[in-house]
């Protein structure tokens, strides 16, 4: 999967849990502009890697703050 | 108002983050109630009674199940420790601070619990924080429930290994993760026998097999199930019959055994090692004398305690029954354990709640986020294989009282 393959998935996967329905971009970050808590984290990162068979663990994790950064990351694991 | 010299501090101040919860007890402290962490027992009476302002209180909030603080044989060979040895042996295990005392008290573990090797440790925090961070290093990976307790995180933290969380007590999620790590990885296993939040236990029997079956190691916290649950009260996995496939079982003196210390056991042949390079083991000063040989008699004791244990399910049973039947929300829906959780709707009612079960004499542990999932408010009743069944009567009628003045139920 490509980068934009990887992020059109990603996207439709962030939707549930977007729940303000903030817009998303490359820049947004989790934690300040969707306001996710810990436990949203834990969700959101189990449907991303049940989506494509992949483990994020909490210290990749801590390097991804924004959206752009998490695409980035997955498209880097599922390869 | 404000002159440069305050401005200046004021931006330089490491506090400044703790602003939110500084407002957030001060909120709870102007509304009127009494502050929850700030209680002083100034008396205690014994396992189950305390003056708490000038009374007499129930307690039902200490991890005392056994009751082995005023047993008095315990209490004699803490006495005679101290004239035989000493206050306290001011060094580290590996130095000048392994007196026989220690030595007797980790053989009476490897008898408790039928295992080879026996490490104790100067807290159980200090078990989980050393035993993790220096068996899990760079490349590993530990897998763990994402609500264990703070010592297991904190020790995930101080190592080195990539930490992979899973989803409360969600075998299929802990089975996929351990699928996806890469081939050739070390990787461990981190379950608790009872959660101590809700008071529910894992259902180990599955968990245990499933980690073997991918290769990975187990390590099991049984800090609030020793002396209690199984029939030797080796605690969850001795229940649920895969005592044999946990490699490390950490526990802890504080709860059941009654004084303070922590543990890890193991048939690992190699586990000895652990002495020499598990950094919260090696600096840091041993327990004292007077703590081990506490520990030492009161677990001996404790290998006999299946009518205190059985007596113990009955309060969890009778107490859980009567809440459920109050009309209270509690955290499991049948007793799994001797803690029994009351879910409070709010912080500021779970305040309440507490100050009027102390007012009636009742002493709980109120918990609040982060220390709890989900962001919830509980009212944490632990018993006592001393509480009668005529006090859990006396409970029941406390929490209905306080619970209608409050206006839970």
């Amino acid at each position: 999967m490509d980068r934009a393959e990887v992020d059109s998935s990603i996207r439709s996967l962030i939707e549930p849990f977007n729940k303000k329905g903030v817009e998303v971009a490359d820049n947004t970050t989790f934690a300040n502009d969707l306001e996710f808590d810990s436990l949203t984290v834990m969700d959101f990162v189990a449907a991303i890697e049940d989506e494509f068979d992949i483990i994020i663990s909490m210290n990749q994790q801590a390097e991804i703050e924004n959206y752009g950064q998490l695409v980035d990351a997955v498209t880097k694991l599922q390869n | 108002m404000s002159n440069p010299i305050d401005q200046a501090s004021a931006a330089t101040d490491l506090f400044s983050k703790f602003d939110p919860l500084i407002q957030q007890r001060q909120q709870l402290l102007d509304a009127g109630v009494q502050d929850p962490f700030s209680l002083v027992m100034e008396k205690v009476l014994s396992p189950t009674r305390a003056i708490c302002n000038g009374r007499e209180t129930i307690l039902l909030g200490t991890y005392n199940y056994m009751g082995m603080t005023f047993d008095p044989e315990v209490i004699e060979a803490g006495k005679q420790a101290l004239d035989d040895y000493g206050t306290g042996t001011t060094g580290s295990r590996v130095l000048n601070g392994t007196y026989q005392g220690h030595k007797e008290c980790e053989d009476a573990l490897k008898e408790f619990y039928g295992m080879d090797h026996a490490m104790v440790f100067s807290t159980g925090y200090q078990a989980n924080l050393g035993i993790i961070s220096t068996i899990a290093g760079k490349g590993d990976y530990v897998v763990l429930d994402i609500d264990s307790h703070a010592s297991i995180w904190d020790g995930c933290a101080m190592g080195n290994a990539e930490i992979v969380p899973f989803k409360h007590n969600d075998i299929e999620a802990m089975e996929k993760r351990l699928k996806r790590i890469p081939e050739g990885a070390g990787k461990l296993v981190v379950l608790e026998g009872v959660y101590s939040m809700l008071g529910d236990i894992a259902p180990l029997k599955e968990m245990v097999r499933v980690a073997k079956e991918n290769g990975a190691m187990v390590l099991v916290d049984e800090a609030h199930s020793m002396g209690f649950i199984g029939e030797n009260g080796r605690g969850v996995a001795e229940a649920e019959g895969v005592m044999d496939d946990v490699d490390f079982v950490i526990g802890t003196f504080s709860k059941s055994v009654g004084t303070v210390g922590g543990f890890c056991v193991s048939n690992h042949p190699k586990f000895e090692i652990m002495r020499l390079v598990c950094r919260p083991y090696v600096f840091t000063a041993s327990l004292p004398p007077s703590v081990v040989a506490t520990a030492a008699t009161s677990i001996r004791k404790l290998m006999h305690g299946s009518n205190k244990r059985a007596h113990l399910w009955e309060n969890s049973k009778n107490l859980h029954g009567g809440l459920k039947a109050l009309g209270f929300q509690l955290g499991t829906d049948s007793p799994q354990s001797a803690i029994i959780a009351v879910i409070m709707p709010d912080l500021e009612r779970g305040a309440m709640m507490w100050e009027a079960l102390l007012n009636e004499g009742l002493y709980v542990n109120l918990a609040r986020p982060p220390a709890t999932p989900a962001n919830m408010t509980l009212l944490r009743c632990s018993l006592c294989a001393e509480h009668s069944e005529e006090e859990v009567r006396t409970i029941l009628g406390m929490f209905e009282r306080a619970g209608k003045a409050v206006g839970i139920i």
